[in-house]
């Protein structure tokens, strides 16, 4: 009973020792880690050569990554902050995403330093096997913390790049054309989602209202499919054109995109369809009062 | 507040200048039908380009305005719809069916001048007499 009573007092050493003991450790470590850097780097960068990573940057260019990651590394070792390692992971995917550099190499040569430095580690402290648990047990959990940062840091900044483009590829995606005077075409081209019909709402109600349009030709050749909800997007914003005075003009239906909505049963009896783009701007310039004439029926002859 | 309606040689014309109360509509609505038989109107242009929110019953008032107005001889148009207004509008199915609109006052002035011309080629409009 006793002994049970002791070991509830105390079933860890004091928290307080054991993390100096650990700081202690992480500082002989880094010393370590400091004093044999040439050699530690070079091992490591040779590694990375060999396992064929980083393909797409020349020798010098890894030598110099290496070393400034590595000591990076070190001082996330010894400071236990993460912020400057951070900041350092965000700006080097920011240089090397461009030049196609993959996840899978930021990751494989973060799990090398780890590795090349366990190695170091083993080596020298292989006689006592007591005292190389202890700092194996300091090393492992920051090392595993330095390779996540840096994981992170890189897929983080490929996200923010991905959405930077998808916000770069809606906006050219969506062109609102004037033709004629107060005559208008919107070409969509794609997929419609509901984020992109909405986007696509908003800027023609706009350009109707800046242009003065009155009719608008919407030319849906180049949407390979459509279900009923793009359907009803295309309704809303027919409806919403009306509402400002525009008429809308939809062409370019494929057979296969009819035949779906008549099989979907949707509603388009409200709005006005021509087979092609062509077509749909000779209705418009007819709504509008235009005619176009071959220039010799226009001009007197000579 | 109350809408001024202006006469405008056979049109009349209501400038929403604010947000109105459903009570402002209503009286809205009963004044333009009154004064359509009054000025013997032809047209009624109700222009909403001052209002950023249009509800449900603004719009139920307006189509009532339109049809109300088409019983008693003046076709209606509904001008200055704003884009985001339009959009909202849409996006809650208050479509205006039935109802003519138009982008701004010009246009809707345009439009029942063109209205009355189909209605003399037609024969069944009244025939201007100055």
């Amino acid at each position: 009973m006793a002994t049970k009573g002791k070991d509830a007092q105390s079933p860890l050493p004091d928290p307080q020792a054991q993390s100096e003991s650990t700081a202690a450790l992480l500082r002989e470590l880094v010393a370590h880690l400091r004093q044999n850097r040439t050699q530690l780097r070079e091992e490591w960068a040779r590694r990375i050569t060999r396992a064929q990573l980083l393909t797409a940057m020349t020798e010098e260019e890894i030598f110099a990554e290496a070393t400034s990651v590595y000591d990076n590394y070190v001082e996330a070792l010894e400071t236990g902050t993460f912020e400057a390692l951070q900041a350092y992971a965000r700006n080097l995917s920011e240089r090397i995403i461009p030049r196609g550099v993959e996840t899978h190499e930021v990751v494989g040569i973060v799990l090398l330093l780890r590795d090349v430095l366990a190695r170091s580690l083993f080596a020298k402290y292989h006689e006592d096997f007591t005292k190389l648990n202890r700092i194996l047990d300091a090393y492992e959990p920051a090392a595993n913390r330095i390779a996540n940062t840096v994981a992170v840091g890189f897929v983080q900044e490929r996200e923010r790049i991905i959405r930077q483009q998808q916000e770069a590829i809606r906006e050219l995606s969506t062109p609102v054309l004037q033709v004629r005077e107060r005559l208008l075409i919107l070409p969509i081209i794609g997929v419609i989602d509901p984020q992109r019909a909405r986007q696509l709402t908003e800027q023609l109600l706009r350009a109707i209202r800046t242009n003065r349009a009155k009719v608008v030709v919407i030319d849906i050749t180049g949407v390979a499919a459509m279900d009923s909800n793009v359907a009803n997007h295309l309704v809303q914003t027919v409806e919403a054109s009306r509402l400002l005075g525009a008429t809308v003009i939809v062409t370019g239906l494929s057979p296969e995109i009819a035949q779906t909505l008549v099989t979907i049963g949707v509603d388009l009896s409200e709005m006005a369809t021509v087979g092609d783009l062509q077509g749909g701007i000779e209705e418009a310039e007819r709504l509008l009062g235009y005619k176009v004439l071959p220039l010799e029926e226009v001009a007197p002859k000579v | 507040m109350e809408v001024p309606i202006l006469k405008q040689g056979h049109y009349l014309i209501a400038s929403i200048q604010s947000a109105l109360t459903d009570a402002d509509l209503s009286q809205l609505r009963e004044a333009l039908i009154e004064r359509v038989g009054r000025f013997r109107a032809r047209g009624v242009i109700v222009d909403v380009t001052a209002l950023d929110v249009m509800d449900s019953f603004a719009v139920r008032t307006l189509r009532d305005i339109a049809h109300m107005a088409r019983l008693r001889g003046a076709e209606t148009v509904i001008v200055g719809i704003q884009p985001e207004v339009a959009f909202a509008m849409v996006q809650l199915g208050l479509t205006l069916k039935g109802v003519s609109t138009a982008l701004d006052l010009e246009e809707g002035l345009l439009f029942l001048d063109h209205q009355a011309q189909l209605r003399i080629e037609r024969g069944t409009g009244r025939i201007d007499r100055g």
